[in-house]
């Protein structure tokens, strides 16, 4: 069936996974349900302690059993070691036909490919996949379905009890004997633990698992003793020089410098920006120029913004130093300055549900107005792709690429017209991650496309001096240069779902083939 | 032409390519290796067939491993390489089959 992105979604996955075809972003706008909850094992007797004294023992007494589905959060990034540890621990157990649910996997996990291949892992659900996994997912090693779901995705689906996650894993870089956690402090200070929050209240079974025990109250805990069972003391969660990295040094290549100063002229030029108005921006470098050059002419036309909103970076709390912004919200730290700024008293810590999930009541991003993204591919009906490469396979994570999209009123996507030869405005993205109706503007080195369907904002930039292109303009361009692109070999099987935000189903990612030279033009 | 000695041309940076070629056993052997090949191995094999076939050689085992390289330096690539392995440093036919 084809859905609202022109997908052809196969009627087996809809019948094997009961999902629905996208209808559109606002297709379940009002709609009404009653939230899953978890099982609870209540606690009466006085004091005591929730220590245990290894992890084996922690899963001994949360029932680990084959077919369960296990919550992990990424707040430690490429320096995690929660996900390997327990991994580890539990196929040495001999359990098998596990679910990972985590809110994204990178290159720390590469090691899971071994349990893929084994059994012991059946299934991921993930915000996206990088490194060997997302490798090992395209080349049909996973026995059931890989699904990526959107940050506010994992929310709404754990919230509305499609996911049960059996036991979360809860990365703490501070905790007390009775589960109190905190993202600051200890030795693998993340900043923020908002991805986890909702495995803390949605999961049976909740351990916390920290390097740094300290004492009774862990106040203000960013997850609270009332959800967690119990509590593991280990050497090491996380490798702290790859949680949190240095501030990356201001972008020097001209071509990002140019896009960002193209970018910073757009925003300044819409109604948009103005006194009170909120932003949030991604962690590439054309993202962080413009987050730069923006400051300069919010300082030089005296314009406040109200809030910004991240994955935050040093250019962002650098506005909050300099008094240009009134409050951070805070989902995830990038650099060791985010960590360090989640101190001041007006960065917020957020959950991820606040700050994404669709099925809420309403959430952060439905009050952007300006949201700067990247992509690795972007078609001419303004699709983008964030997920899968030019090569066919799973390299990359929806984070909240469609969260932000779907809530911001201008959603500005920046990328170079072409990624080494391959060009990123294309007539067919690879699939689609991001429906082009939520996509406003892409900005290129080659020019400026606004989406058909923003009359207003084409309007608004009558008389305004930047290249402005159609979007088959810049394809043809990039086209010119590197020659069309031939479509990625696929096979048949599909390894993996890209779920809209609201849990239909976005697009299908499929078993990449080996290349093989056509042989018509030997 | 033909190949008097192993020869290569270009380099591993982006948006480059490495083209070695070697005395063939009389015919073309070709080899690619490219991060493009599903969106360009078909047209990267094209320009370097054609390129062989402008210079005159068809014995020979030639192999790239390409960087995302436009059509313009994979030719260039192949070319240099070619004069490289007869080590003909003068007299390139500009202009002529050399464009």
């Amino acid at each position: 069936m084809k859905n609202a992105v022109g997908r052809e979604i196969p009627e087996e996955i809809l019948k094997q996974t009961g999902k629905e075809i996208f209808r559109g972003s606002h297709y379940y706008d009002g709609y009404v349900y009653k939230k899953d909850g978890p099982n609870t094992k209540c606690v009466i007797n006085s004091g005591g302690s929730k220590l245990l004294a290894s992890l084996r023992e922690a899963l001994e007494k949360c029932g680990i059993r084959d077919g369960m589905t296990l919550g992990f959060h990424h707040h430690f990034r490429d320096g995690d070691l929660v996900v390997t540890m327990v991994m580890e621990e539990i196929h040495r157990m001999g359990i098998r036909n596990l679910t990972i649910c985590a809110s994204s996997l990178g290159k720390a996990h590469d090691s899971l490919v071994e349990y893929m291949e084994d059994g012991t892992i059946t299934g991921i659900q993930s915000s996206g996949v990088r490194g060997k996994i997302g490798r090992a997912i395209s080349e049909g090693k996973l026995q059931g379905l890989a699904i990526m779901r959107s940050h506010g995705g994992r929310v709404r689906a754990i919230e509305s009890g499609e996911v049960r996650i059996d036991i979360a894993f809860i990365g703490a870089p501070t905790c007390d004997d009775y589960g109190n956690c905190r993202g600051i402090g200890g030795k693998s200070d993340c900043g923020v633990l908002s991805y986890a929050m909702v495995d803390a209240c949605y999961a049976d079974h909740v351990i916390a698992i920290t390097d740094c025990l300290v004492p009774f109250p862990n106040f203000p805990a960013h997850i609270s003793m009332t959800n967690v069972d119990y509590v593991v003391v280990v050497d090491a969660i996380g490798d702290p020089d790859k949680i949190a990295t240095g501030a990356a040094k201001p972008t020097k290549d001209m071509r990002k410098l140019m896009m960002a100063d193209y970018c910073t002229r757009f925003v300044t030029s819409t109604p948009y920006f103005k006194d009170g108005f909120s932003y949030q921006t991604g962690v590439g470098g054309a993202s962080i120029a413009s987050t730069i050059s923006l400051a300069k002419v919010m300082k030089e036309r005296g314009v406040r913004m109200r809030f910004g909103v991240g994955g935050l970076t040093k250019p962002m709390c650098d506005l909050l130093i300099n008094g240009q912004v009134d409050v951070l919200l805070d989902t995830q730290d990038f650099d060791r300055d985010a960590v360090s700024s989640v101190k001041d008293l007006h960065h917020f810590r957020i959950s991820a549900g606040e700050y994404a999930d669709p099925f809420n009541k309403g959430a952060v991003v439905n009050k952007l107005d300006f949201v700067i993204l990247a992509a690795l591919e972007i078609d001419t009906q303004f699709n983008c792709n964030v997920v899968v490469g030019s090569d066919g396979v799973i390299t990359g994570a929806q984070g909240g690429h469609p969260d932000t999209a779907a809530g911001a009123k201008c959603t500005i996507v920046l990328s170079p017209l072409l990624q080494g030869r391959s060009p990123a405005i294309c007539s067919d993205v690879t699939v689609v991650t991001t429906p082009g109706e939520c996509v406003d503007v892409v900005i290129t080195d080659y020019g400026i496309a606004i989406n058909p369907r923003r009359q207003d904002l084409i309007d608004c930039m009558e008389g305004v001096d930047l290249p402005f292109k159609t979007i088959e303009e810049l394809r043809d361009i990039a086209y010119r240069i590197a020659g069309e692109p031939e479509r990625v070999q696929f096979q048949d099987r599909v390894v993996g779902i890209i779920e809209a935000r609201d849990g239909t189903i976005m697009d299908v990612v499929r078993q990449v083939r080996p290349f093989a030279f056509r042989e018509d033009e030997k | 032409m033909e190949i008097m000695k192993a020869a290569a041309a270009g380099t591993l940076e982006s948006s480059d390519c490495q083209v070695v070629v070697e005395k063939g056993e009389g015919e073309i052997e070709f080899h690619l290796e490219s991060a493009v090949i599903h969106q360009y191995g078909n047209q990267i094999r094209k320009v370097v067939l054609e390129t062989l076939q402008k210079l005159g050689v068809s014995d020979i085992r030639i192999t790239v491993i390409d960087k995302g390289a436009l059509d313009c330096t994979i030719r260039a690539r192949v070319e240099s390489a070619v004069y490289r392995s007869v080590a003909q440093t003068e007299g390139i036919p500009w202009g002529g089959i050399v464009q």
